[in-house]
């Protein structure tokens, strides 16, 4: 009897430290995208260099890609960027710019100033896209596999350790396959 | 003059197209206020969609909007959002299997509590256990506990 007293509140405090040792490691501001698993919405938008053109989801099919929403206003792009611009330098993986609620002519005069690492951008002006692709917080990268189907999704800043770490070796897994 | 009565005219006019105009829109603005109250603003995320002014939340009531005149029942609008951002958006999380344990965790501690209450007020009532919170001598009857005591105060030991 003396000793169920004893333990009891014990392995209760332990089971609430385990939850709160979890917790501790969850960043609230990720919130789990549906969308892993599923085949990234279609899409059809005009390229930010040539108007005329477009791009849709199925020009990207038959290849990994990634996808990487940004702003000329985003403020946290522009930590992510020179990374960006390593990544197009070694061509690895083609990344494709969503220019997402942003004016045309800011974007391209953003990427003339600091670098266009992307294989193509498009412009989603009204955010649909975006909306169907589940943003919330730009940036965020999309990883693509050849089937069109989303693999992995980083929000916020891409960062040296998640690159290494978790979407380089994704992509080169999911090239071989 | 007949300006003044052609004004006045306009005016009733007017004012009556507005009147008859505003029970449609308040029906749909209701819906929607409400139906807005009842979805997360993914940005702030204390906040719903009708009360945030993030710009994502004002294209997600754009959205939400478009969606009710195309005549989209709540489920179905909640639904498509269900499918873009995850059960997140729904203030009310809904029951399923990984949140079973959400709905009825605080019901089981609640219960738990009440048996553990019980149990220790019926040991209290009953008096005979090793509970050291309880004085000495309460498992006694009266005569042997003031016996017990005059001997533990008065006699030496």
């Amino acid at each position: 009897m003396k000793t169920w007293r004893l333990i009891v509140p014990l392995a209760v405090f332990a089971i609430l430290l385990g939850f709160l040792w979890v917790g501790l490691s969850l960043d609230p501001r990720e919130v789990p995208s549906p969308l892993i698993g599923k085949p990234a919405p279609s899409f059809s938008l005009a390229t930010l260099h040539e108007p005329a053109k477009s791009l849709t989801s199925d020009d990207m099919k038959g290849q990994v890609w990634l996808l990487n929403v940004w702003a000329s206003w985003c403020v946290s792009c522009r930590s992510e960027h020179p990374l960006l611009m390593q990544l197009a330098k070694a061509n690895v993986v083609p990344v494709v710019g969503l220019d997402y609620k942003d004016k045309p002519d800011e974007g391209r005069a953003w990427l003339k100033e600091n670098g266009d690492p992307y294989r193509v951008s498009i412009v989603d002006r009204d955010g649909r896209v975006g909306i169907d692709f589940g943003v919330y917080g730009v940036p965020e990268t999309f990883v693509v596999d050849k089937q069109g189907v989303i693999r992995y999704k980083q929000i916020g800043p891409v960062t040296a350790e998640s690159l290494e770490r978790k979407i380089l070796p994704l992509v080169r897994d999911l090239q071989k396959s | 003059m007949t300006i003044r009565v052609v004004l006045r005219f306009a005016i009733a006019f007017i004012v009556t197209a507005a009147m008859a105009q505003t029970p449609v829109n308040a029906d749909l603005d209701a819906r929607l206020k409400r139906l807005e109250a009842e979805l997360r603003c993914l940005v702030c995320q204390n906040q719903t969609l009708a009360d945030s002014n993030a710009p994502l939340a004002e294209d997600l009531r754009r959205e939400v909007r478009e969606l009710a005149n195309t005549g989209k029942t709540d489920a179905e609008i909640k639904q498509y959002l269900v499918a873009r951002y995850g059960d997140f958006v729904l203030y009310n999380p809904p029951l399923q299997r990984n949140t079973w344990l959400l709905w009825t965790g605080p019901f089981v501690l609640l219960a738990g509590g009440a048996a553990i209450w019980y149990a220790i007020v019926r040991r209290r009532k009953r008096g005979d256990d090793d509970n050291d919170d309880e004085p000495p001598g309460s498992g006694m009857p009266p005569d042997e506990a003031v016996a017990r005591a005059r001997q533990l105060i008065y006699e030496e030991p």
